[in-house]
């Protein structure tokens, strides 16, 4: 409870700073407006303020500061009108509505979960081959790091092109742009947590006459789960960031990412914002539960 | 070689490749160890204790010489079970129960499930720990892991137990205590024990032979067969006989020791 007073103070620092931002930001456009609908701007003339600072107009056209927090198309909107607008979109639309975010949100989420099993399924089989076969050490893990070297940006366009040649579109081509960022930290983690049992554990199974597989149930795995629950923190992350990129690219009309190109096809950054916190309140749950579940797993192991 | 030998090593080398060129662990040992010795194996560190026992469980291959285990090689021992080994460190898994921990090795060998539970509580028993098997490590003090360890060792009925100081780690009490237990133990189930030490009096107390080694390169200078009884009460260790043995150790470390 201690620690509620800084967290707070430290929000209120960021709004602070948000709706400071807002002025300089938006007072251009508000004097337009302003100007147009016949109010008295100083100086007057777009073409007189079009090269003066934002902080001169400031001062110049004081009566002008609260409206840069409530234009209805800002260049940025204020902490508010956001929060409105996510309000406005949540909980005040029905979830079928094409301008509920839950609707969105549930498309880009489904995407999310499907690539982050693929891709967690496919990083822990790779990682299993890695630490049980040397040519595969040689041979995967230098391609696994250069696949992540290639910006998804301009993967994602050749994979749902190529998927959509062979007929495949919808929910698959973004859950495996999700899949391809989302693989690559579990194996990373998980072949660090497979190889994390020291010289002796490995010793002692020797002693007993154990096989390769009995060494991997009974000691690699469940060792390796602190390092996959890492990863799979990291991963379920990039899922969601590939889910939205993969949204991106086809013009897709529903999805997070089909708010955010919308928004920015029609200058709503308004609904920009809300889809961007969406996103950003959506990886924040992910990851919290599998903070939840990793607590929960980790103690009942013993290895917290 | 009689029927009794368990252990026969003859002229037994092994040398380390390291980056600073080869490191020579064990120079011409010779060894023979008959069923239901208790052997030490006492000297300063690097002198290749660790090294032996680890042949002898064939966690490393000699490089030169004989050397079998039940009159077949330690490879084909251990398929057959023939040793349980105690590290130093008690390396319980810390998901496991005691129980489960003592499973493990009966688990990856195949017993059933009821032989299973059959033979933890007899082990736990064996080591003093019933009551404790739905315990995990972490509930344990440091001399009750060990004694864990220990039993997970015991429960697949191998002839010889191997133990690399098991009892390094513990203070003096506990480990007299766990000292005495392990005595009592080895009379009851007439196993063969090889002991790695740095201890004189623990050596002395346990043994009925003492292999004293010295390093650079890693050999046996002296074997010390104790004329002590059996049956050996903690007391033992003030008696003239016990302090003769304890002398006649020392004295082969010194020796060794001299050489360099
Ligand atoms: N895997 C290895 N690779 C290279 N050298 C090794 C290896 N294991 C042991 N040695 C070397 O062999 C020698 C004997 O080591 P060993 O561990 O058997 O000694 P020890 O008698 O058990 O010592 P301590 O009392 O410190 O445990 C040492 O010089 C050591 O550095
Ligand atoms: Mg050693």
């Amino acid at each position: 409870m201690r620690s509620v007073l800084p967290v707070l103070s430290v929000v209120a620092m960021i709004l602070g700073l948000w709706y400071a931002a807002c002025l300089p930001m938006n007072i251009k456009g508000v004097l337009t407006e302003a100007e147009r609908a016949g109010a008295t701007v100083t100086p007057e003339g777009g073409k007189a303020r079009r090269d003066m600072s934002e902080f001169a107009l400031l001062v110049a056209n004081g009566f002008a500061i609260p409206a840069t927090w409530a234009q209805e198309r800002p260049r940025l909107p204020a902490p508010h009108q956001v929060a409105i607008e996510l309000w406005d979109t949540t909980v005040m639309k029905k979830i079928t509505s094409k301008r509920s975010l839950v609707y969105h949100g549930w498309v880009t989420l489904s995407a999310t979960l499907l690539g982050f099993v693929i891709g967690t399924g496919l990083g822990i089989l790779l990682a299993i081959g890695i630490v049980h076969s040397r040519v595969m050490d040689m041979s995967v893990m230098p391609w696994a790091i250069v696949s992540q070297t290639i910006p998804i940006i301009a993967l994602a366009p050749m994979i749902i092109v190529v998927l959509y040649s062979i007929g495949v579109q919808g929910i698959v081509p973004k859950a495996v742009i999700s899949a391809y960022l989302s693989f690559f930290p579990v194996v990373v983690g998980m072949v660090k947590g497979l190889r994390s049992p020291d010289a002796m554990q490995l010793d002692l199974l020797r002693t007993y006459n154990a096989s390769n597989g009995q060494g991997f149930w009974k000691l690699r795995l469940p060792a390796s789960m602190p390092y996959l629950f890492a990863s799979l923190k990291i991963g379920v992350a990039a899922s969601l960031v590939g889910a939205i990129v993969g949204e991106l690219p086809t013009g897709a009309v529903s999805g997070l990412g089909a708010r955010l190109l919308a928004g920015s096809y029609y200058g709503q950054t308004v609904q920009i914002w809300s889809a961007l916190f969406a996103a950003a309140i959506l990886a924040a749950v992910l990851v919290g539960v599998l903070g939840l579940i990793e607590t929960r797993v980790l103690k009942r192991m013993g290895m917290t | 070689m009689s029927e009794t030998t368990v252990v026969e090593a003859k002229n037994l080398d092994l040398t380390f490749p390291t980056n600073d060129g080869p490191v020579q662990a064990l120079k011409d040992v010779n060894l023979s160890i008959e069923k239901g010795e208790f052997v030490s194996f006492i000297g300063p560190s690097g002198c290749g204790k660790t090294t032996f026992l680890r042949v002898m469980a064939a966690l490393e291959t000699p490089t030169g010489g004989t050397i079998t285990v039940n009159g077949v090689s330690p490879e084909e021992a251990r398929k057959s079970r023939a040793y349980g080994y105690v590290f130093q460190a008690a390396g319980l898994y810390p998901w496991r129960t005691i129980a489960g921990n003592i499973k493990l090795p009966l688990e990856i060998m195949g017993f059933s499930r009821s032989e299973r539970d059959r033979r933890v509580k007899d082990v736990l028993q064996l080591v003093d720990l019933e009551g404790f098997g739905g315990k995990y490590p972490w509930q344990l003090s440091g001399g009750m892991q060990q004694r864990a360890s220990i039993a997970r060792a015991l429960g697949f009925d191998a002839d010889i137990l191997l133990m690399d100081e098991p009892f390094g780690a513990l203070d003096e009490i506990v480990r007299d205590h766990l000292n005495e237990q392990l005595l009592a133990l080895w009379d009851r189930t007439g196993k063969t024990i090889g002991f790695v030490t740095h201890s004189i009096p623990e050596a002395v107390y346990l043994s009925t032979k003492i292999v004293v080694m010295s390093p650079r390169p890693g050999r046996i200078t002296d074997v010390i067969d104790s004329p002590l009884p059996r049956k050996r009460p903690l007391e033992i260790r003030d008696t003239p006989e016990f302090i003769e043995i304890a002398h006649r150790v020392r004295e082969g470390l010194r020796a060794g020791h001299g050489d360099d």
